[in-house]
């Protein structure tokens, strides 16, 4: 007969039944060209995306994303972005908050930066965090927004923060992460649902 | 008799967190505290390789002393000194309720290579009614690979009557596992108010 000690954990909480943040999957890159979530849908209404110790192998590049609408066949998404952050130098000789025009997209299909002149020091890594809402609808654009935390080819902690929206009324279904030039060589990319 | 629709919320997640989502490691709560602390192994408090990200989320923070600073520090010998050395930038958004803005960088308060306190908010008011707010992410704070990023981002009342946003991030440049983190004030207490601490893996 089940107690009611066999029967607690013996079921798994129907997706967002608790409003709670629910883990869906994680991937480690190593010396991976780019890392791509495919399988996104309606099951939530926000994913979202944690970036933890996210190390690339080559100096000064940028971390990008794209999303796709073809379960990740091609990672085109129109979009239009604002993209700023705030710097501050080791060595106390630069600091501020500025906005990065030269890296915004305006109804762009390439990747978007997240964050930039990003080091490959072996100490040096990328933590941040994304939210991508709604992307299953057919009838809204599909906004994101990242903050990002990451040391620059420079030693200057860069705070960046990226925002926009997929320009399509298409369900976006995968997201893809790759560094601007090589490899992501090692760190963890979370996914997230939020009912 | 308990039906289904009783029982089914009726229990506790397992610390072991199945889901994977964000746990409630501990919370504080402040009583005229001259600093909170959460140290590693210390009062139920976990601060180590369990998860990959902690958040520090802080409820109502009301001070003793009028405009004064918010301010943390990192430890990596158990508490025993905070003194983690520390570079991060400092910017705000804030308006008056009479309608006057400012958005800037606070080169007051920002960080280069320096062991002392990391500001999280800028001249906080203590009136009765007057709190702060916010969060606070920690990642990978027991790596002894790379430096530890944090990013803050925490809204109060400021003393000149502003409601005030304060955005912080940065990273303690250390390859030595930070095992704990204290929050004080510049000046006097932290009179009430909760600092919950969270983990996800």
């Amino acid at each position: 007969m089940s107690t009611y000690n066999a029967i607690k954990y013996d079921f798994a909480p129907p997706a967002g039944t608790f409003g709670d943040m629910i883990f869906i999957s994680e991937q480690t890159a190593s010396a991976s060209s780019s890392i791509s979530f495919t399988g996104i849908d309606s099951t939530y209404r926000t994913y979202y995306f944690k970036f933890i110790d996210i190390h690339p192998a080559t100096d000064n590049v940028n971390l990008t994303f794209n999303g796709s609408s073809d379960g990740g066949s091609n990672y085109n998404v129109t979009k239009t972005t604002t993209l700023f952050s705030a710097f501050h130098s080791e060595a106390d000789d630069n600091n501020g908050v500025t906005y990065a025009g030269s890296l915004d997209t305006a109804q762009g299909t390439g990747h978007q930066v997240i964050t930039w002149q990003v080091g490959n020091d072996n100490d040096h890594p990328i933590n941040g965090e994304l939210f991508l809402f709604n992307p299953s609808s057919t009838t809204f654009v599909k906004h994101f927004m990242s903050r990002v935390s990451a040391t620059t080819y420079h030693n200057y902690e860069r705070d960046a923060f990226m925002a926009g929206y997929f320009n399509t009324t298409s369900a976006v279904d995968a997201v893809q992460f790759k560094m601007s030039s090589g490899n992501i060589d090692d760190g963890i990319i979370q996914l997230y649902g939020i009912a | 008799m308990s039906t289904y629709g009783n029982l089914k919320y009726d229990f506790t997640f397992p610390a072991s967190n199945p889901s994977g989502s964000l746990v409630l490691i501990k919370s504080i709560t402040a009583s005229a505290s001259a600093s909170v602390s959460f140290v590693n192994g210390s009062n139920g408090v976990v601060l180590d390789d369990t998860y990959k990200a902690y958040k520090f989320v802080f409820k109502n923070i009301h001070i003793s002393n009028d405009s004064t600073r918010l301010q943390f520090n990192g430890s990596t010998d158990g508490g025993s000194n905070y003194n983690v050395t520390k570079t991060g930038t400092f910017f705000i958004s804030a308006q008056t309720e009479g309608g006057s803005t400012i958005f800037q960088y606070q080169g007051t308060y920002d960080l280069a290579q320096s062991t002392g306190v990391q500001v999280l908010c800028q001249d906080q008011g203590n009136g009765n009614d007057e709190s702060g707010s916010g969060e606070m992410w920690l990642y990978n704070p027991s790596s002894t690979t790379y430096v530890k990023h944090y990013t803050v981002l925490y809204h109060h009342y400021h003393a000149a009557n502003y409601a005030w946003s304060n955005l912080i991030a940065g990273y303690c440049n250390t390859t030595s596992a930070v095992d704990a983190i204290q929050f004080n004030m510049s000046s006097g207490n932290i009179d009430d108010g909760t600092i919950s601490l969270y983990g996800i893996n």
